[in-house]
């Protein structure tokens, strides 16, 4: 925590100021929330995992202002990321698009959860070294639903 | 010359770090009862030595003494008090000093109440203990050393870094610091009973309350972590799924499920390979975290390269611990018994899934973390990975588990059914429903998640009070008896529903605060008001600011809510000395339901910017963090495990006790 954020502040002390700034807005309110939509999932490039949305330093103030301005131009949402992204790569995107570098990342942790899942219902599957024979499964199912045996009056848990 | 002493000090104990590692492992080994008896002594004096270094290191603070360079280089004699000794631990190599003291307080806490244990257990639990501090120590006397002078040394000091100077991070460290140092003590008891090649109920009880203590550090430490973020930085954020913040969520998420795991082992006898693996994971996460966030690694992969002589020896440590305990697990592992069998739907069952969900959710932000740094170590790509890709993958995971956990604690052992669980819950589940479509009534529309966030955290805290009813027999009996019965509870058992509620506010909170938060950005010259959310507010006026090692500004701002107050407060930027960096304070009307944040920026034109938002229950995510904290401590002081026998059943308060609240 610290590193980061002595990083970023440090970078933020070159031009202290608030992140989006009233000069900047745009007057229509649709338009700016879209702006203020795109510019939370664009990374700030000289900041430390921070959008240009929440980010102090100049430079994301001018890609603020860059948006807005393609936005007033009447480019849709994924022109303007694309423009942004042509412009800075994919490091830009805090949200990785899904391709052949990414593929892992995306899928790997419901692979992940998937075989974890299949190897423990597996493991659960293996039938026991000495199956019960049906007779002996009558007789604990009936020992399970006699309530009044021993086992009822214990005091659950 | 206490500088000298201290690193005098420090030096003697990595000799003793040596023999506290070599003479119990080795006396374990081949039965030399006194030789394995040397751990307890070991363990001892390398607090004493180590106390007694952290102790010089922190006078060499408090007296601004900048002829040592560490403090030179991160102090400053205008500094308050608090932050010269929160400041100790405020850099690199002061931290690594706190991470070996802990661990030796800890490793002494074993020394000394570890009469119960099996002598050869005890001794190889120290053995391992001391060559984690064998192998710290030599970190810092070789590659971080706090004890080194500056010759000639300078006027005044650097300075601690200003956002740094805050009562919630000056203690964020040493509680972070316990849980991942606690973590060490389950890690050793693992690597312990694998070298034993015994695990059982007792060795369960254990590690339990070392992970419990852990886990309960991490919880608070990581909840102050991002209350301060909430305040301090200034836009509200709270988490920021940072590399930083995941280095210590990692641990905490897997010794959550060790928490859960070990119960399994304790009660059941079952899960005793994986509760071992989870174990030596958790303790893998914590020196990951460490280090990783240390070595400035997670900002750059060239960071890494500045100091390369410390880059080698964390790197060796990592794969010395990891590498080894991992090797010693799959060697030895196999030849643990396994015992307890149970039926899939059985509170066992319920744990494994808790445990499988809870594991894949750390593999999720592992991979999230990690995978950029990889990915431009083999491709040269840049990418980066935030908080979009971690409520997509982490999100998903970790939901199921929110709607399991109510039910886990009404399973029964070995077979349980699903179905009287969920009729024993029913009402839980219809009030967490009843106020997801109050709200939908009252909110006509909105992000769907809000109301998803409002049912399972209804359904967590009611499922919590269930529980409590259900254990005390509500219902079934008198309620004299009930209340009795309710007091007889083992403390574990209120601490399990209180982290089990606790959690329900987090989600409640942050979920909400997510998709509620409301926002204004104007300009405002004294005496505008704006209006947000159903509060007035009003820039009264600016004030010149003058701290004890800073200046500034502050704006006054008044809060109104239908024409009366609800408080007045200062939004400041300072300014603070030597850096000239600067700060904002938050001005912050915090309430039950939603706190107003108003951060005053820079002058315009014509007024200044100022940006308000209202954060809807946003003091309800360290509210209920702050419950599974106590929930955590609570379940800690349990009898069971504080003496490591079964509880006797309690006598029955006498009537007047009726009148007193809840322990």
């Amino acid at each position: 925590m610290k590193h980061v954020v002595a990083a970023l502040l440090l970078l933020a002390s070159l031009s202290p100021a608030l992140a989006v700034q009233p000069d900047e807005m745009l007057k229509d309110p649709t338009l700016e929330a879209r702006a203020r939509n795109i510019s939370t999932g664009l990374r700030c490039l000289v900041c430390q995992n921070q959008s240009i949305d929440d980010s102090n330093a100049t430079m994301a103030r001018d890609l603020r202002i860059l948006i807005r301005e393609q936005l007033a131009e009447g480019k849709s949402d994924g022109e303007v990321v694309d423009f942004v992204v042509a412009r800075y790569g994919d490091f830009v995107l805090l949200k990785p698009r899904f391709k052949g570098t990414t593929i892992v990342l995306w899928l790997a942790p419901f692979l992940i959860l998937g075989i974890v899942l299949v190897v423990a219902v597996r493991k659960r599957a293996k039938p026991a070294a000495d199956p019960l024979t049906e007779a002996e499964k009558a007789e604990i199912a009936a020992l399970l639903n006699d309530k009044s045996g021993p086992t009822a009056k214990l005091p659950q848990t | 010359m206490t500088v000298e002493l201290g690193h005098f000090a420090l030096i003697l104990a990595l000799a003793v770090a040596a023999w506290q590692f070599a003479v119990p492992l080795v006396g374990a080994h081949n039965g030399y009862t006194s030789w394995m008896e040397q751990g307890r002594t070991a363990a001892l004096i390398q607090l004493l030595l180590i106390a007694f270094s952290f102790a010089a290191l922190t006078n060499a603070y408090v007296a601004s003494d900048f002829s040592v360079l560490n403090v030179a280089e991160n102090s400053h004699s205008a500094k308050p008090l608090l932050y010269k000794i929160s400041g100790v631990w405020g850099n690199h190599e002061g931290s690594m000093l706190l991470w070996v003291l802990i661990l030796a307080l800890f490793g002494a806490t074993v020394a000394l109440f570890g009469n119960h244990l099996p002598a050869t257990l005890r001794a190889r639990v120290l053995g391992v203990q001391g060559a984690i501090g064998l192998a710290f120590l030599l970190f810092i006397v070789f590659a971080s050393n706090p004890f080194l002078r500056l010759v000639p040394p300078p006027i005044q000091g650097q300075g601690l870094n200003p956002i740094l100077q805050d009562p919630a991070l000056a203690f964020h460290p040493p509680f972070l610091y316990g849980g991942y140092v606690g973590l060490s003590v389950s890690f050793a008891f693992a690597v312990a009973a694998l070298l034993e090649g015994k695990v059982d109920g007792a060795w369960a009880r254990w590690v339990r309350p070392w992970t419990l203590l852990s886990w309960a550090l991490l919880t608070i430490g990581i909840a102050m972590g991002s209350w301060w973020a909430y305040y301090e930085l200034g836009w509200g954020g709270f988490w920021f799924w940072d590399p930083v913040e995941n280095a210590s969520f990692m641990p905490w998420l897997v010794a959550t499920a060790l928490l859960h795991s070990a119960i399994v082992v304790e009660k059941r006898g079952a899960l005793k390979i994986w509760t071992i693996l989870l174990a030596i994971l958790a303790f893998s996460l914590s020196l990951v975290g460490t280090f990783l966030v240390r070595s400035g690694i997670l900002t750059s992969v060239h960071a890494f390269a500045v100091d390369p002589q410390r880059g080698l020896f964390i790197l060796l440590i990592l794969a010395t611990f990891i590498g080894g305990s991992l090797s010693l697990f799959a060697w030895r592992a196999p030849s643990l018994k396994v015992g307890g069998l149970f039926a899939p739907i059985s509170r066992e069952g319920g744990l494994v899934l808790n445990n499988i969900l809870l594991c894949t959710a750390c593999a999720a932000v592992f991979i999230g973390t990690l995978y950029p740094l990889a990915l431009e170590t083999l491709t040269g790509d840049k990418i980066s990975v935030g908080a979009p890709y971690f409520n997509l993958t982490f999100g998903p995971i970790i939901l199921p588990l929110l709607l399991l956990m109510p039910m886990g604690p009404l399973l029964t052992w070995k077979r349980a059914d699903a179905y009287a669980v969920m009729q024993r819950l029913w009402w839980a589940a219809l009030i967490a429903i009843a106020m997801t479509l109050l709200v939908l009534v009252f909110t006509q529309r909105g992000p769907w998640l809000a109301p998803v966030g409002i049912a399972i955290g209804c359904w967590a805290i009611f499922g919590g009070l269930k529980d409590w009813m259900q254990k005390a027999g509500v219902g079934k009996v008198s309620l004299n008896t009930a209340w009795a019965r309710f007091r007889g509870l083992p403390r574990a058992a209120h601490g399990a529903v209180l982290a089990h509620a606790g959690l329900g506010f987090v989600v409640i909170g942050v979920i909400l605060l997510s998709v509620w938060k409301q926002e204004l950005i104007t300009v405002m010259k004294p005496g505008d008001t704006k209006s947000l959310a159903g509060y007035d507010i009003t820039f009264l006026n600016e004030e010149p600011l003058k701290g004890a090692n800073y200046d500034g500004v502050s704006g006054v701002f008044r809060v109104m809510q239908q024409n009366s107050e609800v408080a007045t407060v200062k939004s400041e930027k300072r300014s603070f000395r030597p850096s000239n960096m600067p700060t904002t304070e938050v001005g912050l009307v915090q309430g039950f339901f939603g706190d107003v944040y108003i951060v005053m920026g820079d002058a315009m034109q014509d007024g200044r910017s100022v940006r308000i938002s209202y954060n809807p229950l946003a003091s309800w995510i360290w509210l209920g963090a702050s419950i599974m904290f106590l929930g955590g401590l609570l379940s800690l002081t349990d009898r069971r495990l504080r003496i490591g026998v079964p509880a006797p059943p309690r006598p029955a308060p006498p009537a007047m006790a009726l009148a007193k609240p809840a322990e």
